[in-house]
């Protein structure tokens, strides 16, 4: 990391008092990065776009232990989980980045523990080159680890993370998936809460050869909130990982990932959505890394901005020498609503290998003035049509998940809070 | 009384590259409740841009001249207005509508066009049911309703979708634009059945085409000869005919 920050240790201030009590090694190390460079400003290239000032502003406190039980469950009614399809679904939920038994349904067939016992930090995190990673690392309290063995397949599993902040709280969950040899697994993560707070995840994912891991990701944090999640993820040959992060909460949001095709044959997709408005702010990061040949990636992600919002998009596909035959594709669009709404794009192909088929492109636009008119001769009204076409340019995005319960689950989730009248939502 | 629909000296014209294109140069045209009128004419005279301009599409602008429609200024009125207002404007080249299910969309159309109309809306299942009716007397396979509007459709599929959205839309007056263009023998017998169905004292229609043969089955009580911007000959259905074995040149001829 090439920070040049005058006083790392300024940026720092709003965790200091909690830095104090930090004794485990790992910890150690990580806190000595960040003390090193401090959090990265936007003279840091891959922080060109998005600034962390709003962390360095609010003093966040660890959150207490105790949680409002009330609300959780509110929560979980409004995103849907209780009711419905998801109603069934084994679900770990934590609040405020604790574990919370009462509310959660383990798995049957899948192997659960949690950070807090096993303090066991994966492998694939870099703190030191990974501010985010290295806050979390620092901080992380909880989290859980869930295992597929070989061959199982552990169905649809939810993973919720609830925030509540009457005052400023962060909270560093330390998560991983690990499937075995033709594993399978659906995982479905919900991030929402109430309040000012910093929901700061890192999740590491690791599929092994023929496993299958399909990973929805639905962040509708509270508008007040900060949220900034570090994926990991590493794929073994002929092993799939099917992602997807659908951005609508949180003032401030970064959504990273660092996937890595390990071994031939490994399939990887990375796409999303996001829809924001007023001063939102919305970063979708990633480096997908073919190092190994004949693996394939996709990615495609579609933006609508709205109000003063603005939507981040950073995709790096980088293939080493030795990844021949990659095929690699990779597609960022944005849909502006607003004359004050922004999309930054910055693709990135970084390629050493010679036979490769690796295609890239970014669409910025409006709405289509013939797709409105033609909505509005048939009787619909201007606001709705505009609903209609928005709805429709995500929707196609969301028809990439494959699993019908976790798309539905998304669907639901925006239709709350973007509702659009005339359909059923 | 007032007419049904009454056109007087429209004008209109479009930016066209920053160059300001005059396109309508004075349309009068009076249209009587219960008839359906034709106009024809050569590529160019301004016929879609008439039609566009009484749907309200806003790239037009209208210079002079005024449009009656059920004693209303119609052009101060929204394009989804003139939608409630009973207007339907069948498009020559129907927009295709990613990610937006059709059955959903005219649902959302019929429904928006009842509310303003101060009419009960239709639940799904009375909905459904009256689109499947309207589709099948289209000879329309079940599944288009399930498809995106218009995406993958034919050029004829998209051309049954626009009368099977002035079925269920019930309007008391009907633009079709150019309907016909592209439509084989059987679907084009299918789609002026379409038309025909409609038929009542209280509906009209203006249909614009270049051919006879759709007139054929829609036996327009009037036909137009619209050149240059203006409605330069008017008769009965015997014109049709004589359009069609002689062209244009002596319309043209005797405006000049």
């Amino acid at each position: 990391m090439n920070a040049i920050t005058k006083n790392p240790k300024a940026t720092l201030q709003s965790f200091e008092a909690r830095f104090d009590t930090i004794t485990d090694q790992t910890r150690k190390a990580a806190l000595g990065a960040l003390h090193r460079v401090g959090l990265p400003d936007r003279r840091v290239e891959e922080w060109k776009y998005t600034g962390l000032r709003f962390l360095t502003e609010t003093p966040f406190a660890a959150p207490a232990q105790t949680y409002d039980a009330a609300q959780v469950q509110a929560e979980l009614d409004r995103l849907g989980v209780t009711h419905g399809p998801a109603e069934a679904l084994p679900r770990l939920v934590f609040v405020n980045g604790l574990y919370s038994a009462e509310f959660s349904r383990k798995p049957a067939s899948a192997e659960v523990s949690f950070f807090a016992q096993t303090k066991s930090f994966g492998v694939q995190a870099c703190p030191d080159r990974d501010p985010l990673t290295a806050l979390n690392t620092t901080l992380a309290q909880d989290g859980v680890t869930l295992s597929v063995p070989e061959n199982g397949d552990a169905g649809h599993v939810l993973l919720i993370s609830i925030g509540q902040a009457d005052a400023p709280v962060s909270f560093h969950p330390r998560h991983a998936v690990a499937l075995a040899e033709g594993a399978k697994l659906s995982l479905t993560c919900i991030q929402a809460g109430q309040g000012r707070y910093l929901h700061n995840p890192v999740l590491e994912v690791s599929v092994a050869a023929r496993a299958e891991l399909q990973h929805v990701t639905v962040q509708a944090e509270s508008d007040d909130a900060a949220s900034l999640a570090t994926l990991y993820a590493q794929v073994d040959e002929h092993g799939s990982y099917n992602s997807f992060v659908l951005g609508l909460g949180a003032a401030l949001a970064r959504h990273e990932v660092h996937a890595t095709l390990a071994a031939s044959h490994a399939q990887v997709h990375v796409n999303g959505a996001q829809r924001l408005r007023a001063r939102q702010h919305g970063d979708l990061t990633s480096v997908i890394t073919h190092a190994a040949p004949d693996c394939i990636s996709r990615q495609t992600v579609r933006n609508v901005l709205d109000g003063q919002s603005r939507g981040v998009f950073q995709g790096k596909v980088l293939v080493e020498r030795i990844a021949q035959k990659t095929d690699g594709y990779q597609m960022n669009q944005a849909l502006l609503l607003s004359e004050q709404a922004e999309i930054d794009a910055k693709p990135e192909l970084e390629i050493y290998a010679d036979d490769v088929k690796c295609s890239h492109g970014a669409t910025v636009g409006a709405l289509d003035e013939d797709q409105m008119f033609y909505l509005r001769s048939r009787g619909v009204p201007y606001a709705e049509a505009r609903q209609i076409l928005i709805h429709a340019f995500l929707e196609e995005a969301l028809a990439l998940i494959p699993d019908e319960t976790a798309r539905a689950l998304c669907s639901h989730i925006m239709a709350q809070r973007f509702p659009v009248s005339g359909e059923e939502a | 009384m007032t007419q049904f629909l009454e056109i007087s000296g429209l004008c209109a014209r479009i930016d066209a590259d920053g160059q300001e294109k005059e396109i309508l140069r004075g349309v009068d045209l009076t249209i009587p409740p219960g008839e359906v009128h034709a106009i024809m004419g050569p590529n160019g005279c301004g016929k879609s841009t008439l039609s566009y301009v009484l749907a309200g599409r806003e790239e037009y602008e209208v210079t002079a001249g005024s449009v009656q429609f059920h004693g209303q200024d119609l052009l101060a009125m929204e394009p989804e207005e003139r939608a409630a207002a009973g207007l339907f404007l069948a498009f020559q080249s129907p927009i295709e509508l990613p990610g937006v299910n059709n059955a959903n969309f005219l649902r959302t159309a019929v429904n928006a066009v009842r509310r303003a109309r101060g009419q009960e809306e239709l639940d799904a299942v009375a909905f459904l049911k009256a689109a499947r009716e309207a589709a099948k007397s289209l000879s329309m396979a079940p599944d288009m309703l399930k498809r995106n509007v218009n995406v993958g459709f034919s050029g004829g599929e998209k051309k049954r979708n626009e009368v099977l959205q002035m079925t269920l839309l019930q309007p008391s007056f009907a633009i079709l634009d150019e309907t016909d263009s592209g439509l084989d023998v059987d679907a084009l017998r299918i789609v002026a059945e379409g038309v025909n169905r409609m038929r009542s004292p209280e509906f009209s229609a203006l249909v614009i085409t270049h051919h006879k043969r759709l007139l054929d089955y829609l036996k327009p009580d009037r036909i137009h000869v619209m050149a240059k911007g203006r409605i330069i000959h008017s008769g009965g259905p015997e014109l049709a005919e004589q359009i069609d074995t002689e062209g244009y040149t002596r319309f043209l001829a005797e405006a000049a």
